[in-house]
């Protein structure tokens, strides 16, 4: 200590402090800084198989290279991300031109569905699909993703994501049955008549708070019996239906004259 | 029963009934013949409505234990579905408990206790001549004894004490009434104010409020507002004044970007977006709902509670439901720095009709 302290006058001294401080300074920020959202770099034979699955199934209503045409909008620049949600979830290819696209059973399989998304990534930058990690409900904070849920997406999607009504035949769906992946795609990317929820809006955190909270939804409701969640209407059927019902069934019997 | 009508005027009719059969006034038909019940003539019935109401009561006992035993067994606080079960328990055994007794006591009296009917004659309410003027004199004889019809001076000082003694319960109750009824609190919201670090210079060197999102408070660059996507605003550093929420419910806009070839903006408006970029208040005009139900394909952002719809793309105008008049747009622009700022203020009352909201806006 005492050798130290010495030496701590000596010519080299501000050089070595410096050295050290930069070291220092280097693996901090290595430590610190968060991993960048690494997307799966996709394969030169992946996007030919995804050209190909393009050209069969996607290419009458979005045009040969994706350019779009009067009966769908160009898929450039809509990114990985996007394109995943909507096969995965069995949106794309539509089965007829309504104004809701259903979620159905998927067309394509897990390979192909990547396939597709890694040929429209091509061309051009999109949201990518999102890491595990990303979307992992287990590191997400379920209390503030419920209240960013209840700023941004309830009004739509009802309080605990039981969906809702929209104009002309639209609807907001249910989540029940979305992955988290879904989820993050469909708040980055705004599928059909849902906006964009990009990082400034709802932060990468945030929107794996979100996933959290929506993932807890499906989990058994202390409260007993959820008659769907959808407030007011089924509650009053039941309230008005059974509950009085059966007070006014107790009523005539008590009034009745026993044999 | 008789199809007979009583006619306009009474004639003999052959048969039936003659005139002179009508009694002069009816007499009290009296109580109906007392009917036997079927556990009355037969003991083995009342054995069996026994057995029923011990079976009932049995059932309310199993219940009570159960509700208990539930109680004690099943853990709460480890899952959610531990705390369904044990409430659902806890319920059924209470239920159970209380509807067994009930329905054995209304069996009961329906059916073993005596139905015999008695009758009982009203007693007459008012109290015998005596008792009442007893009471006036003792009445009489106190007002006399307190001398207080002598005493003018000491009976005025009475009711003015029992006056004035509930003015400290009244005369706050009612001093609030001017300031909660002032509706000129409604006329401006906090993005009209900017306290110290919650706003950006504009170009013109003044300052304007800087935007933020709710509820994380981040402040917006225009770069993030893509085309179509969502934001919810709320003025920034709002949670550090004074009647946040009140502050908050009046000032919560829904901000999202719009390509400014497919937007109708009217010649005073043309500076109050950025670019595409629009803020409408998100109060619903009509009844006062968070209008934030947005469809990005159609520009429609909906009210959730009556469908009113607003067209973003056409200075949120009504285009459908009970609304009466569009969302008040708020001006935006960008700060020196790069952030959204409001210009000004909304420059119309938010939210849903009063009665003196012309005149509020008027003389803004």
């Amino acid at each position: 200590m005492k050798a130290l302290a010495a030496s701590r006058r000596h010519r080299s001294a501000p050089v070595v402090l410096l050295l050290l401080a930069l070291i220092l300074t280097g693996v901090a920020y290595a430590a610190l800084t968060p991993d960048p959202a690494t997307a799966q770099t996709a394969s030169q034979e992946q996007i030919d198989t995804g050209e190909a699955l393009f050209r069969t199934n996607c290419s009458t209503c979005h045009g040969l290279d994706a350019q779009g045409t009067d009966l769908a909008p160009s898929l450039v620049g809509v990114g990985a991300a996007s394109v995943h949600f909507q096969v995965s979830t069995g949106r794309m290819p539509m089965a007829n031109n309504s104004p809701q696209a259903e979620r159905k059973d998927p067309l394509m399989t897990p390979e192909q569905t990547e396939a597709l998304a890694a040929y429209v990534a091509s061309l051009g930058p999109g949201p990518a699909i999102p890491s595990a990690e990303q979307v992992d409900p287990e590191q997400g904070d379920a209390a503030n993703g419920m209240e960013l849920f209840r700023t941004n997406c309830s009004m739509c999607h009802n309080a605990v994501g039981a969906g809702g009504a929209l104009t002309e035949g639209k609807v907001a769906p249910p989540l029940d049955d979305a992955t988290p992946t879904q989820i993050w795609e469909a708040m980055r990317t705004g599928p059909q008549s849902m906006p964009i929820f990009n990082e400034a809006s709802i932060t990468d955190e945030g929107a794996r708070d979100v996933i959290a909270y929506v993932m807890e939804q499906r989990e058994v409701s202390p409260g007993g019996i959820t008659l769907g969640n959808l407030g007011p209407v089924s509650e009053g059927f039941w309230v008005w239906i059974v509950g009085i019902g059966g007070i006014i069934g107790i009523a005539v019997w008590m009034g009745a004259r026993s044999s | 029963m008789s199809t007979d009508r009583p006619t306009g005027e009474l004639t003999a009719r052959e048969g039936a009934g003659t005139v002179a059969d009508v009694p002069e006034r009816f007499e009290n038909p009296g109580l109906p013949a007392h009917p036997e019940r079927l556990a009355d003539r037969d003991p083995k019935a009342a054995k069996r409505v026994e057995r029923q109401l011990v079976l009932l009561l049995l059932i309310s006992i199993a219940a009570s234990i159960g509700g208990v035993v539930g109680w004690a067994t099943i853990p709460v606080g480890t899952t959610l579905m531990d705390v369904r079960l044990s409430t659902l328990v806890l319920g059924l055994g209470l239920g159970l408990a209380l509807l067994g007794i009930g329905v054995a006591a209304v069996h009961w009296s329906k059916t073993l206790m005596s139905n015999k009917e008695y009758v009982e004659e009203r007693k007459p309410i008012a109290s015998s001549e005596e008792v009442r003027a007893e009471a006036t004199e003792m009445l009489e004889t106190g007002i006399e004894e307190s001398g207080i019809a002598r005493r003018p001076v000491l009976k005025g000082a009475l009711v003015g004490a029992a006056a004035l003694a509930p003015l400290p319960f009244v005369v706050p109750l009612v001093g609030e009434l001017p300031e909660q009824w002032d509706s000129r609190r409604f006329a401006h919201t906090a993005w009209g104010r900017v306290p110290a670090g919650s706003g950006g210079r504009l170009p013109d060197g003044t300052m304007g409020r800087r935007l933020a999102t709710d509820p994380d408070g981040r402040l917006i660059r225009a770069a993030d507002v893509t085309n179509g996507s969502a934001f919810q605003v709320i003025p920034h550093g709002l949670e550090n004044e004074e009647h946040y929420l009140e502050e908050k419910a009046k000032a919560v806009v829904f901000m999202t970007r719009i390509d400014p070839a497919e937007m109708t903006i009217s010649p005073e408006r043309r500076d109050w977006h950025y670019d595409g970029i629009v803020a409408y208040s998100k109060v619903c005009t009509h009844v006062g709902c968070p209008v934030a139900l947005y469809e990005q394909q159609t520009h429609h952002l909906l009210c959730p509670c009556h469908q009113s719809t607003f067209d973003l793309a056409n200075e949120a105008k009504v285009v459908f439901g009970p609304a009466k008049r569009a969302l008040p747009q708020l001006p935006i622009t960008v700060d020196t720095e790069g952030y959204l700022v409001a210009r000004s203020d909304f420059h119309e009352t938010v939210g849903p009709s009063f009665w003196e909201r012309e005149r509020l806006d008027e003389n803004r």
